[in-house]
């Protein structure tokens, strides 16, 4: 891995650093992956320690965190001395014991990220950065910019580059400095390696400069680096490239040099080298501080493995089975729908619920009426071949003054802001003493009208746009659903109404908005996937034809679409008027349940909320919980994934009647129609990526809110409309902001599979990216082996069988009084 | 008794109360915020329904005496009329609002009790600007909105880039200070006192005085004229306002989009009555507040980041207050003031919302990226114009080129001065200047003209010294403390005065300069390297000791009420009129005074902790 003493290899370099970059899209297509994706192929913790050398990243929590979590019995003690004996062997395990506990953290050496490019300021005094950075960012933003400017850039259809050389041509004015570095960009071509030439001189150190000059803003690079590989991204598309960037960069830094110095008098950052710095990607030794926050972490994670271990063991039994089910539910696997699902069943113990990926196994672009671009309503790495269109919308969209640029103009800003102005002072006023919904609402029930028309089915007239097919022929209906009720083992004993229910939130002043939606329909609401897939197993013709593959669903069944806003804790659903009348009274009944479970998942929740009382009655915190959505000047609409730590795919048997402390994703599947795998190798082809990137985004920005988070979002300034930054001259921040994830405890994803141990290791090894994900340990793998009963872990390769130890299961009749009195993670629990 | 006093109380006891406030309990310290803003709100509403209803007097009374001295009074002085009334609405209304809006907003942020410290002291340096009867008490409350917008600029003091750009704003705050300190100093010469606003608005009084003193009256509607543009972001300061929206979005809508940025229009409004028969005054401000209108709107609208977009839209209003002062449309000027403040307050506090909203604008039309009027010029100028806006016009660049570098080049000549040079060709000179001061009859009065003129000189060399300073703090400090004796010596040559009045002026120096210099000791013990070089952030691990500092700053760079203050402003009534070089020196060597103490007390405690890499942000976020 070391590039010293290859050649430099322009088109190589700039691939592996694009690599590296983080590959966060723009705001509104936020989807949550691994944050150190770049370091997968590793195993975990090499990973992570390479990482941290090599670019300054906090990857754990701290020795003194670490600590404080043992003092509070959050890591327990058998479990740190169980750790320390399997990485260190008994002898060692007192000394060991004395050392996580008590010695001070070593001195941390600098990170390898930096120190070439230090010696412009250390031999030459002068500061590139910030001579650079304010004209380059800028310069970026105009370019890239959505829809912020009111004069936008003036030359956009072009390349970045020759945008750029095109306006220096012709203009009085230029962005360099100097006459010299202008010129020679005019003239062109500048390649990378001729500017490197200049400003470096040897070419052992090229690649690791420009990793140096990339990573001084990994933000702005990353954006440009996503937006190069996926244009399609942005609305208003833009044609630009690492590579553009870096030259332009390059000769920025040139011209800072020049108008320092004089033009060209100055030698390149090589020829003063006094000590080479450390090559980036040599090979990296685990200090002493990594073995013990290795410990640490390991402690951390298996104190709370243990409890959830222990804990379906002992729940595990034959469930009482109601003779009639009153309905069947299908919720997305999302952790939020975690604790929904338990009070739907607890309101209504004759229902029955399923988790499965929220955009049910139907996957197409979306276009809204007046719509003028189409939507993805599917995983992020499907792409689509149909597409879906709503018809006959009724309710116009809104608009808000306040956002209109005449604002910002002197002749209209100065009628405005001496009428609107004063409308604003009331506006705000309103807005702090009763918050309502507003235009700048970001809405879940605004991603699709409530009584539109979407066009499911492909008929003969209906044909082809935008090189899709409009709708699903009834064979890809049938198989769409047939996939979906397999996967989640729902082939018999059908309630008469089946409910599927995507979900979405609602936020306003959010720009993160678009990762509190359905990571599975690529961060928006789930409402259309819902009314989708009901609207094909509601077609008789795909129920015939269902029929004939055993899937029998009675006549006399419906399937209902709903959405459940996650934020608001509200449900909508949809076509209930095409209900038979008898389903129709039934349906009035279950809203009633709907309507109960909702007002008390809306208590449970609030015990994070320090706005909120949570000793109140739950429909009144309901309530409050519904103002808090639409406050302005609430940080925290709702949180998100935080906490999330768990993925159990199996039957609802296995987790009925267990708190789980909404911490868990959970995947419906039956073993026993599934012996090869077949629809386990999907489930975890999926589950593995989002289920796993969400947990280690969270785990990221948790441990390194500064690096790998975006910091606090109380000063964020939105940029360009694709992402936002500190202040005005900031470099751009992926990442989670810290309001989200402070109460997350950095866990990997344990994901327990119900089924036999060989099943599952030939269904894993399939697929080489999933595999990666258990073998190296980004996701770590329990099996449930459904007939023994028996554990097995995943590790290095094998099952082997693992016992937890022995632990009693607490149990407790009602969780209402733990809610309203903790504030923390609480254990698990059998609800009895 | 009158009611006045308390508006200024009520900010002041509420200040005061919060620092008392432990740092954890978050109900308590907005709750009490809440009452004190709250208060605030109510007593004047109520006030302001009082005064309407008896038909709107202009109030003025003179509070308290600070200090007296024959020929010299300064006295804390309260004025009410309509300006200070509509600033007082719009002031009490947003300050609650944001206040209320915070309480929720900055849950769990760490520095929840500093920023609602701050927002406080910010607000009682509002009120006693604009309550303010004479200039002196202006300059009280404009050095504390200063100071104030300095420490949230930088409230996320473990990142470069805000106390960058907290420094930056200072520097800007430090020249419109000056140019208040130098209209001070020739008013005091114009009217032998310290005059009230009210005797302002005696047309007879100010007319006599003008016709006799045009030079000086122009002289002091400039540097008024200077003073109110940096504060409002006119020409060519605007740089500043968008680089200060770095603290959380209330603070930079309260600060910056509203209150504290129309204090300049303020300023201009209260001397109005003063400018207003300067015609070449008021032609000045007219097209000074055109050009920034014309200039500000360009950038505006090519702003791709929403939060400069609103502020340059912001300064382009102001830019049209100042056309509509100059006009003569003083009432429209207020009721503008007021709308604009409430409108980029608004804007800004719901800037976030902005990617959703426009996302979904655009999503549902096409024609977003419409044309503009810039389409239909030539291409030449097209791209000339938009790229002069995308760099601002230079203007941040101008600042420093045409006014910190030449200073900073002055320092670096000075590199040859060690500690020890220092000490050894200073303290004998300063010696020398003593004896020559003891035997002042022995000098020819025209040699005492010129020994001002050296001493005062030398006291800039040493704050030069000390803001170009790389490597030794302690020594910048002493420096700087230095430079006040200095101005003493100098000023004692100037003219015959009591001792007391050097003694008042250096007591406050002396004790602020050795606790300043005990906290640098201290830290350099504890940690080492206290270099100038860089920032260290030396606040992460001893907030108490960088919280003494401050207050050690506050007091060598004579901040308001300090003893020095009233010794600063009083030794400059002993320059004459016709001193201007004498003046400018003085003048310099205290701006250039205040940003040496900001730049210690910058570089020391603020920015990412030099020793924690792993636990803070890169240095470009």
């Amino acid at each position: 891995m070391t590039t010293r003493p290859a050649p430099f290899d322009e088109d190589e370099v700039l691939h592996e650093l694009k690599h590296y970059l983080p590959a966060q899209a723009p705001l509104k297509d936020f989807i949550h992956h691994n944050t150190l994706h770049a370091f997968q192929h590793l195993p975990f913790y090499k990973a992570i320690q390479r990482a941290s050398a090599l670019f300054g990243y906090k990857v754990s929590l701290s020795l003194s965190e670490y600590r404080a979590a043992y003092a509070a019995g959050q890591i327990k003690e058998t479990i740190l001395e169980q750790k320390i004996r399997e990485r260190k062997g008994e002898k060692a395990l007192a000394d060991w014991k004395d050392r996580l506990l008590h010695a001070p953290p070593d001195a941390t050496t600098l990170p390898r990220i930096g120190q070439l490019r230090a010696n412009w300021k250390r031999q030459y005094r002068i500061d590139l950065d910030s001579l650079v950075h304010p004209v380059l960012f800028r310069v970026l933003c105009s370019y890239l910019d959505q829809g912020i400017s009111i004069w936008s850039f003036p030359v956009a259809d072009q390349r970045f580059l020759s945008a750029l050389r095109e306006m220096e041509k012709n203009s009085f004015s230029s962005f360099f400095r100097t006459r010299r570095v202008r010129d020679l960009f005019i003239q062109g071509p500048c390649t990378i390696t001729e500017l490197l030439t200049q400003l470096v001189g040897d070419e052992t150190w090229f690649a690791q400069y420009l990793y140096d000059q990339q990573f001084a803003h990994q933000g702005w690079s990353g954006m440009v680096s996503a937006i190069e590989d996926q244009p399609q991204t942005l609305l208003d598309q833009r044609q630009i490239s690492v590579h553009d960037l870096i030259v332009f960069e390059l000769l920025l830094e040139m011209d800072a040099l020049d108008s320092q110095f004089g033009a060209g008098a100055w030698e390149p950052l090589a020829r003063r080298l006094q000590d080479a710095p450390p090559a980036l990607f040599a090979d990296v030794n685990a200090s002493g501080l990594d073995d013990m926050l290795t410990i640490w972490q390991e402690a951390y994670e298996w104190s709370y493995y243990e409890d959830v271990l222990t804990g379906l063991v002992a729940n595990y039994g034959p469930k009482p089975a109601p003779a009639e089910k009153s309905f069947q539910a299908l919720f997305c696997i999302d952790d939020r729908e975690c604790s929904f699902r338990r009070y739907v069943e607890q309101f209504d113990p004759e229902c029955e619920t399923f988790g499965t990926p929220g955009f049910f196994n139907v996957e197409f672009f979306y276009k809204p009426q007046d719509g003028q671009y189409l939507t993805k309503l599917c995983p992020a790495p499907v792409t689509p071949k149909h597409l879906v269109k709503e018809a006959d919308a009724k309710s116009a969209r809104e608009r808000d003054i306040h956002f209109t640029k005449h604002a910002h103009s002197f002749h209209s800003g100065w009628l405005i802001s001496q009428t609107l102005g004063f409308w604003s002072a009331f506006r705000l006023f309103a807005n702090i003493f009763r918050p309502t919904m507003t235009p700048a609402t970001a809405s879940s029930f605004k991603h699709m009208d409530k009584h539109a028309r979407l066009t499911v089915e492909h008929g003969a007239t209906d044909g082809f746009e935008d090189g899709l097919q409009i709708g699903f022929t009834v064979p890809e209906m049938v198989a769409r659903v047939e996939g979906l009720l397999k996967s989640i083992g729902l082939v018999r004993e059908f309630a008469p109404l089946i409910y599927v229910v995507g979900h979405g939130s609602s936020s306003v002043n959010n720009p993160h908005y678009a990762a509190y939606d359905c990571g599975a329909c690529s961060g928006r609401a789930g409402s259309v996937n819902a009314r989708v897939i009901c609207s094909m197993a509601n077609h008789p013709e795909v129920r015939a034809q269902l029929r004939e593959r055993g899937i029998a669903i009675p006549d006399t069944t419906d399937f209902v679409g709903a959405l459940h806003d996650t934020t608001r804790d509200e449900i909508m659903f949809y076509d209930e008027h095409k209900l038979s009348p008898v389903n129709q009274q039934r349906h009035s009944a279950n809203e009633i349940t709907f309507a109960k479970a909702l007002d008390y998942n809306a208590k449970e929740r609030s015990r994070r909320f320090a706005s909120i009382d949570t000793r109140l009655s739950a429909k009144r915190i309901h309530e409050l919980i519904k103002i808090r959505s639409v406050s302005l000047f609430e940080p925290r609409p709702e949180l998100n994934h935080a906490t999330n730590a768990l993925c159990i795919v199996g039957k609802r048997d296995l987790t009925k009647g267990l708190f789980l402390d909404r911490r868990s994703f959970m995947n419906s599947y039956d073993y026993q129609i599934d012996p090869d795998g077949n629809y386990l190798f999907s489930i975890l082809k999926a589950a593995a990526p989002v289920c796993g990137g969400i947990n280690l985004e969270y785990f990221f920005s948790r441990v390194d809110n500064q690096k790998l988070g975006a910091g606090s979002k109380l000063p964020h300034n939105v940029m360009g409309l694709f992402g936002v930054a500190n202040g005005i001259d900031g470099d751009l921040r992926p990442g989670l902001p810290v309001q989200m994830i402070e109460v997350h405890d950095p866990v990997r994803l344990l994901m327990i599979v119900q089924h036999k141990p060989e099943v599952v290791l030939k269904t894993i090894q399939r697929a080489p990216e999933t595999y990666e994900w258990f073998n190296h340990e980004w996701v770590r793998l329990v099996v449930f082996h459904p007939e023994t009963e028996a554990l097995y872990l995943f590790k290095d390769g094998a099952f082997t069988p693992y016992t937890p130890a022995q632990g009693q299961l607490r149990t407790i009749q009602d969780i209402t009084p733990l809610v309203e009195t903790h504030q923390e993670n609480l254990p698990v629990y059998a609800l009895h | 008794m009158s009611i006045l006093p308390f508006f200024i109380l009520i900010p002041l006891a509420g200040y005061l109360l919060s620092l008392l406030l432990p740092a954890k309990r978050e109900t308590l310290i907005s709750g009490l915020s809440f009452g004190v803003v709250g208060t605030h709100l109510a007593g004047a509403l109520a006030f302001l329904g009082y005064w309407l209803l008896n038909g709107c007097p202009v109030l003025n009374e003179k509070d308290f005496v600070v200090f007296t001295a024959p020929g010299y009074e300064f006295f804390i002085d309260l004025y009410f009329d309509k300006i200070t009334a509509m600033y007082l609405f719009v002031g009490a209304f947003l300050t609650f609002l944001v206040t209320m809006y915070s309480r929720f907003y900055m849950h769990r942020e760490s520095g929840y009790k500093r920023f609602f410290n701050t927002i406080l002291f910010f607000y009682l340096g509002y009120n006693i600007t604009i309550f303010s009867g004479n200039i002196e008490t202006l300059f009280v409350g404009w050095e504390i909105l200063g100071i104030s917008s300095f420490l949230l600029i930088a409230f996320y003091r473990d990142r470069y880039l805000p106390v960058k750009n907290a420094v930056k704003v200072f520097s800007i705050y430090r020249i419109g200070d000056v140019g208040l300190i130098l209209a001070m100093w020739m008013s005091h010469h114009l009217w032998h006192e310290n005059i009230t606003f009210l005797k302002l608005s005696n047309f007879d009084l100010v007319h006599e005085h003008l016709q006799s003193h045009s030079v000086i009256g122009a002289f002091i509607s400039l540097m008024i004229l200077v003073s109110a543009s940096a504060k409002s972001a006119q020409l060519p300061f605007s740089s500043w306002l968008p680089r200060a929206m770095e603290g959380p979005t209330p603070s930079s809508a309260i600060f910056y989009g509203s209150l504290s940025v129309h204090l300049g229009v303020f300023l201009m409004l209260r001397t109005y009555l003063f400018w207003e028969h300067q015609f070449s005054i008021r032609i000045l401000i007219g097209l000074s507040g055109l050009l920034s209108t014309f200039v500000a709107t360009g950038i505006a609208r090519v702003q791709s980041s929403v939060k400069s977009q609103i502020a340059y839209a912001s300064i382009a209003q102001i830019g049209l207050i100042f056309v509509e002062m100059a006009l003569g449309f003083e009432n429209l000027a207020i009721f503008h003031f007021a709308g604009n403040a409430f409108l980029r307050t608004y804007q800004l506090l719901v800037s976030p919302s902005v990617v959703s909203y426009l996302i979904r604008e655009q999503f549902y039309n096409v024609s977003f990226r419409g044309r503009t009027i810039e389409a239909l010029y030539p291409a030449k100028l097209r791209n000339t114009l938009y790229m002069l806006s995308l760099k601002e016009w230079n203007l941040d660049s101008l600042m420093y080129r045409y006014l910190w570098n030449p200073l900073k080049w002055a320092g670096n000549r000075l590199n040859f001065l060690t500690l020890n040079r220092v000490l050894l060709f200073f303290i004998p000179a300063y010696i020398a200047g003593l004896i020559c001061l003891a035997n002042d009859r022995l000098i020819p009065e025209p040699v005492h003209r010129v020994l001002a003129g050296v001493f005062s000189l030398l006291g800039l060399l040493m704050v030069l010294k000390s803001f170009t300073e790389r490597r030794k703090a302690r020594m910048s400090w002493t420096l700087v403390v230095m430079n006040h004796f200095w101005i003493a010596l100098s000023i004692s040559f100037n003219e015959h005065f009591t001792y007391s009045h050097v003694a008042l002026y250096l007591s406050g120096i002396i004790v602020a300069g050795i606790v300043g210099y005990q906290c640098l000791s201290r830290l350099k013990r504890l940690e080492g390297n206290i270099n100038l070089d860089q920032f260290h952030g030396h606040s992460y691990r001893h907030p108490r000791i960088a919280l003494v500092f401050l207050l050690a700053c506050l007091g060598v760079s004579g901040f308001p009420l300090t003893p020095s203050f009233v010794g600063e402003d009083l030794i400059f009534t002993h320059i004459h009129e016709d001193q201007v070089m004498l003046a400018f020196f003085t003048a310099l060597s205290l701006i250039i005074d205040g940003l040496a103490i900001m730049r210690i007390y910058a570089r020391v405690f603020l920015g990412p902790h030099a020793k924690s890499v792993y636990d803070m942000a890169y240095r470009s976020s």
